[in-house]
């Protein structure tokens, strides 16, 4: 009677296209979570009855699922309450472990908030930050990177992929130069786990955060990676009490939750390379479509980009009102959804070097495993027309066609 | 396996989610997925999700709905109040016992240790009592800003605070009172009115809600910034995506613990008593802990058997005859070293210690078969 059915997500409208904010439950994910919920209930850590057991066989079947996914051992995988405590544990929990050896942080300025939050207390901790720009393409600069390491640095916290544009950072290099260098190197792998072929060890990963509701799991679950040999990392932990998940991370363990995760990273692991290869055909007609329109700009690298993911500026399109041409038939975001009910235009945007006018008309398109190829079409068609009749009655575009160069003029301020 | 024939008895670790919560969640498990940041349908109906469950959860418990704060649960919650007591509300001295939850045990013994904050743990009787006049001499304590650290009902021995009783000696002192009360919201109808405490807890998996979510209750007087940063989530005191459908479940099981009170709560003692009387009749050498029934929780019974009489082995014989109790709290979880509770109040004690904990879902035919279980090995 639990049974969720697929087609659900087929035409019906809104149609979803933003799956970096949070992704629909896999519904293989919510038919093995719910007899978690009323029947195989127990507390993981009742050592005295088999509800107990169960619930921790569970959970140990759940880690070792996840650690598959991302090459790592299951003693590696603590599970948290998603990824912005995981963020917040491994910055704060190395800051705190490795305070002997240093106070040094580097990270980039394009970072989650979750992130660049925690950095800023650091800072009022008595940390030191180093924010890392990026190029016009959303990348670091491997040279800067290897510049602003100090002997007081003990970690670099640079994310996998940008939930905004979707662009890949140099991790491999970034793990190479952190080992040469011997420092901790952490990554924010929200956006990337379960899409693409993340590897702890080839990638050469010492800590990392992600979390279950990106990849058609649960919410209020998620898990770090903490390396346990060469080296072996250690945090400090956040939240103390019954010193559950290896005195790292203490409080009941979601089962539920967990089992979800657990579920929806075999699902990925399983699946990732037809989703991927299905999804980002679909992104790239998208992209293609809506690059017909004139004055439309691609944000961040597409070479090094997840592939579900495209960013995209309308020039002389103002960003709210475009979505407000179609926010009734199409879920999508103008940023990340953590800030997006600001009007601030994105800070990821501005630091890519765009100028307000393009980072206020962009939008961000994230596909997903059920995304379809009749949503695609519906959403080239509705975006081309909203986009084509706002630039109609915009004066600017106006002045744009008659050669005027907009950038150019001096506007006088009120 | 199957699980119809067992008898759960371990209801203060957890207990099973009510099929009815499990219906109100399932539309933000499923078609309401969205997250709550985001500005379009899906994300309105998942914010909605949250703050209409915050406002009924604020009625439900007598406070304003700016007052809770949603978290990942218990621990969380409890862990949050001491970092904001000891770094945002400039405490410098904690007040509490050696039998509150590891949660806080633990916590506070960090900012013992790192951030040098002085610690008093108030003298227990031989039933866990504190002493109110000691509680009292403690609070007036020259140069200190006082965090008062105590458990309304504790889990393990089931004693109740009296919670106004400290939260006038608090205001009076003008300290700040966190009062860790897993173990009574949702088994009595708190009200926290006229500034009955500065921080409250809530772990809804206690009272046949979901596991992964719980609240802290944060009195309006107490601004704090977010202990996990990242995202103006809870009105940036807590960042992180909600978990919509864990929040949605606290409400619906919070709700329908309280409107059920009465006859749960009838229900529940009814057992209690029901249990106590049938252990004391036939197992006259147990020795029960805690104040039992007076000003102590309806749903539990914790009580020793000493060592001559082979209990070592008890929770594992019950275990092969279906039935599950606990030999302290969940929470300690891998350790042998049994209950910290006991322990603290009874130290040269040499036996092993019970604790029995029910639900409404509990029948007095459960607690025949546990005595009869429990006549074949003790």
């Amino acid at each position: 009677m639990y049974l969720c059915e697929i087609n659900l997500y087929m035409l019906q409208k809104p149609i979803y296209l933003d799956n970096n904010a949070t992704t629909p439950m896999d519904p293989r994910v919510l038919e093995t979570i719910i007899p978690y919920f009323t029947q195989q209930f127990g507390n993981a850590a009742s050592r005295n009855h088999p509800f107990g057991w169960e619930a921790e066989k569970a959970v140990e079947n759940a880690r070792e699922q996840v650690a598959n996914l991302i090459g790592a051992d299951p003693k590696e995988i603590i599970f948290t309450s998603g990824a912005t405590e995981g963020d917040n544990l491994c910055i704060k929990g190395v800051f705190e472990m490795y305070a002997q050896k240093g106070n040094h942080i580097i990270t980039c300025t394009t970072e989650h908030k979750a992130v660049l939050d925690t950095c800023r207390h650091i800072e009022k901790i008595g940390g030191a930050v180093t924010y890392l720009e990026v190029n016009k393409e959303g990348l670091i600069n491997l040279e800067e990177l290897k510049a602003a390491i100090t002997p007081k640095t003990i970690l670099i916290a640079i994310m996998y992929a940008n939930n905004e544009i979707g662009v890949i950072q140099p991790i491999k290099e970034i793990s190479t130069l952190a080992k040469e260098r011997g420092v901790l190197f952490f990554t924010d792998g929200t956006q990337a786990v379960g899409k693409v072929p993340v590897n702890v060890i080839n990638d050469g990963i010492d800590l990392m955060a992600f979390t279950a509701h990106k990849m058609y799991g649960p919410k209020g679950i998620g898990a770090i990676y903490v390396r346990r040999k060469n080296p072996r990392v250690k945090v400090t932990a956040q939240i103390d009490g019954g010193g559950h998940e290896r005195g790292m991370r203490s409080g009941t363990l979601n089962v539920p939750g967990i089992v979800g995760f657990g579920k929806a990273c075999e699902l990925c692991q399983q699946d990732m390379q037809a989703d991927t290869i299905r999804i980002s055909a679909m992104r790239d007609t998208l992209e293609k479509g809506l690059l017909k329109l004139e004055e439309s700009y691609v944000n961040g690298s597409t070479q090094h980009r997840l592939p579900h993911v495209c960013n995209i500026s309308f020039k002389y399109v103002e960003g709210e009102g475009l979505m407000m041409g179609f926010n009734k038939d199409i879920a999508l975001s103008s940023g990340s959804a953590c800030t997006s009910a600001s009007l601030e235009p994105s800070y990821v945007l501005k630091a890519l070097g765009l100028g307000d006018d393009l980072a206020h008309s962009s939008l961000r398109f994230g596909l997903g495993r059920f995304t379809t190829n009749e949503q695609i079409e519906f959403t080239i068609n509705a975006i081309t027309e909203t986009v084509t009749k706002l630039r109609e009655m915009s004066p600017l575009w106006e002045m744009f066609k008659e050669g005027i160069n907009i950038d150019d003029i001096e506007w006088a301020h009120h | 396996m199957n699980t119809t024939s067992r008898i759960y008895l371990d209801n203060a670790a957890t207990t099973p989610l009510d099929p009815e919560v499990l219906d109100a969640m399932l539309p933000y498990l499923k078609d309401h997925f969205g997250n709550p940041s985001s500005i379009y349908s899906y994300g309105r109906e998942a914010k909605m999700g949250i703050e209409k469950a915050r406002k009924q959860v604020a009625q439900l418990v007598g406070c304003t709905p700016n007052e809770i704060v949603f978290t990942s649960g218990g621990t969380e919650s409890i862990n949050t109040a001491i970092y904001t007591s000891v770094n945002y509300l400039n405490c410098n001295h904690i007040i509490t016992t050696k039998i509150e939850h590891h949660a806080t045990l633990h916590s506070v013994q960090y900012c013992e240790q790192k951030e040098h904050i002085k610690v008093s743990y108030l003298h227990l009787n031989e039933l866990g009592q504190i002493n109110y006049d000691e509680l009292e001499t403690l609070l007036k304590l020259p140069n200190t800003k006082t965090l008062v650290c105590l458990m309304h009902a504790n889990n393990e021995i089931g004693n109740l605070l009296k919670i106004k009783k400290v939260s006038e000696l608090v205001q009076a002192y003008n300290a700040y009172f966190l009062c860790d009360t897993v173990q009574t919201i949702g088994h009595y109808p708190i009200q926290f009115t006229d500034h009955l405490v500065d921080f409250a807890i809530c772990a809804p998996h206690k009272f046949h809600g979901p596991k992964g979510v719980g609240f802290l209750l944060v009195n309006n007087r107490v601004n704090f910034p977010a202990f996990i940063q990242g995202g103006a989530q809870e009105r940036n005191h807590r960042g992180g995506t909600e978990n919509v459908y864990g929040i949605v479940g606290l409400a619906k099981a919070l709700e329908k613990a309280l409107n059920n009170y009465e006859s749960y709560s009838a229900h529940v003692l009814e057992l209690k008593t029901y249990c106590y009387q049938e252990l004391k009749q036939n197992f006259e050498f147990l020795h029960f802990n805690g104040t039992l029934f007076e000003n102590n929780l309806y749903t539990l019974l914790n009580f020793s058997v000493p060592d001559e009489h082979k209990a070592e082995l008890l929770i594992y014989n019950l275990d092969m005859n279906q039935i599950c109790i606990s030999s302290g709290s969940a929470c300690s979880s891998g350790s042998s070293i049994g209950s910290h509770v006991i322990a603290e109040i009874k130290p040269s004690y040499k036996g092993h210690h019970f604790r029995i904990s029910f639900s409404h879902l509990n029948t007095k035919s459960e607690i025949d078969s546990l005595i009869t279980t429990l006549k074949k090995f003790i």
